[in-house]
């Protein structure tokens, strides 16, 4: 192959049809409070990972929703389950739970694969 | 709710009498197809077209990379408006899609900011002590075979048909960017609907490739080319666009704007040689074709005199396929006959 000094770049676009949303109502079965989540990023703000780090509980949930369980399961990792978050979620999301189940959910899947 | 009709996406076409503008980057990659054109218009359509020897470039790749200014452009543009109005003409064909974009702001600047066309005028006469004429009519070239489809479909000695199945060959038109997305109302069928080249295939008998990304820039862009750097963007778009027409399988791309067609005739190569992918079943590619290389293929004009020997993607499989005879011996023979030494042979994209 030759290299011509410059490259494709990846693309970004969501493609829903071939995207697995498979792990969504199995979360939403184990932790149903993760239906109220309205994406406020409250987590995140008080998040003591995301402080010193990139964590982001926004971003997880968005990840999840979206099918990227590769990408996710490293992201997951970084989590401390300190329960702030639980804290001041407006929506009572069960935070702590959701991101415990999210990774078992995640790591079994990625087995699987 | 606004309804919108169909007259509304049509524009006027001059009948006659055409003022032809060359363009800079057909003249070296699409050596065939100006020429073609010129031939089509006189000798096949028994119409009026000057091609004057003194014209010069539209500024078009500096202008929209930023390194000329405005005035400049639309003083330099004037001087080609200036050898249509001494030549007697009012009709002008740029045959560049860039150009005729550029035409159609500076127009539409003159229009809205009459200042700025005093200023040319002057700036103008000062440097070339010339004065000039507004056209009466800028018409793309494609929009001239558009207008004579039919008439040219009567001439013609072969349609877009698969000789061995009788099916209408699968044909992707690719409208470039410049003809009617800045002002849709100077181009047929407008930025949503333009039918231009979709209305000739399907006039030649052949069918249109409707896929997901048929809107898509063919990534030229000019910004996206120029640093090497940057080319990524450029061959992104590219790739985008061949891996959505691919699974339709289609036999020819044809394209009304030199950059286009440039670029996904060559980024076919340099996709193979980089990843080793092309987006056809056997290996050769998707021919990329001028409208006029096009018509002038099926007119029965020589494909070796059209300039095919040029295209990245070679063009003998489609002749086969709609059985136009060639002589596989003429392709690199120079113009006193002598065979000339053929290019080199990419490794992955089959020739």
């Amino acid at each position: 192959m030759i290299k011509f000094g410059y490259a494709p770049v990846v693309s970004r676009t969501l493609d829903l049809d071939s995207s697995d949303f498979s792990l969504r109502d199995e979360l939403i079965r184990e932790v149903p409070s993760y239906k109220k989540c309205i994406g406020c990023g409250g987590c995140t703000s008080t998040c003591s990972a995301h402080q010193h780090t990139e964590f982001s509980i926004l971003r997880c949930n968005m990840l999840f929703r979206r099918g990227k369980y590769d990408v996710l399961e490293k992201e997951l990792d970084k989590c401390m389950l300190c329960g702030k978050c639980l804290l001041v979620c407006p929506r009572n999301v069960n935070t702590r739970d959701m991101i415990i189940k999210m990774r078992l959910l995640v790591q079994h899947k990625n087995k699987k694969q | 709710m606004n309804r919108h009709h169909w007259i509304e996406y049509q524009k006027a076409v001059a009948p006659d009498h055409y003022f032809f503008g060359r363009s800079c980057i057909r003249q070296t990659f699409f050596t065939g197809s100006e020429t073609a054109f010129i031939d089509i218009v006189e000798k096949e359509l028994g119409l009026d077209i000057c091609d004057d020897a003194r014209q010069h470039t539209c500024t078009g790749i500096g202008y929209h990379s930023d390194i000329i200014p405005f005035l400049t452009t639309s003083t330099v543009i004037a001087r080609l408006f200036a050898l249509m109005t001494e030549k007697g003409y009012k009709n002008y064909v740029p045959s560049c899609i860039t150009t005729f974009g550029l035409m159609s702001e500076i127009l539409e600047t003159w229009e809205h900011f009459p200042e700025t066309l005093a200023q040319t005028r002057e700036a103008l006469y000062k440097a070339t002590k010339r004065e000039f004429e507004v056209p009466e009519n800028i018409s793309h070239p494609c929009d001239i075979i558009y207008k004579y489809r039919n008439e040219l479909k009567q001439k013609m000695k072969y349609q877009l048909v698969d000789k061995n199945t009788g099916e209408p060959l699968k044909v992707v038109d690719h409208i470039g960017c410049h003809y009617a997305k800045i002002f849709p109302t100077k181009g047929i069928g407008g930025a949503e609907f333009p039918e231009v080249l979709s209305g000739m295939v399907e006039s030649w008998g052949g069918s249109i490739v409707d896929y997901a990304e048929r809107r898509q820039c063919c990534g030229f862009g000019f910004r996206n080319y120029l640093v090497q750097a940057d080319r990524g963007y450029s061959v992104s778009n590219t790739y985008k666009k061949l891996e959505s027409m691919a699974p339709y399988e289609p036999d020819l791309i044809v394209c009304n704007c030199p950059g286009c067609t440039m670029f996904i005739d060559k980024w076919q190569y340099t996709i193979a040689e980089m990843e080793g992918k092309t987006f056809d079943k056997y290996g050769y590619g998707i021919p990329v074709l001028t409208y006029e290389e096009l018509a002038g293929l099926l007119l029965g004009y020589d494909p070796w005199k059209l300039g095919f020997q040029i295209h990245q993607v070679q063009i003998e499989p489609l002749l086969d396929k709609i059985g136009i005879k060639y002589n596989p011996e003429e392709k690199f023979a120079s113009a006193s006959g002598k065979q000339l030494i053929p290019p080199e042979k990419p490794v992955n994209l089959k020739v």
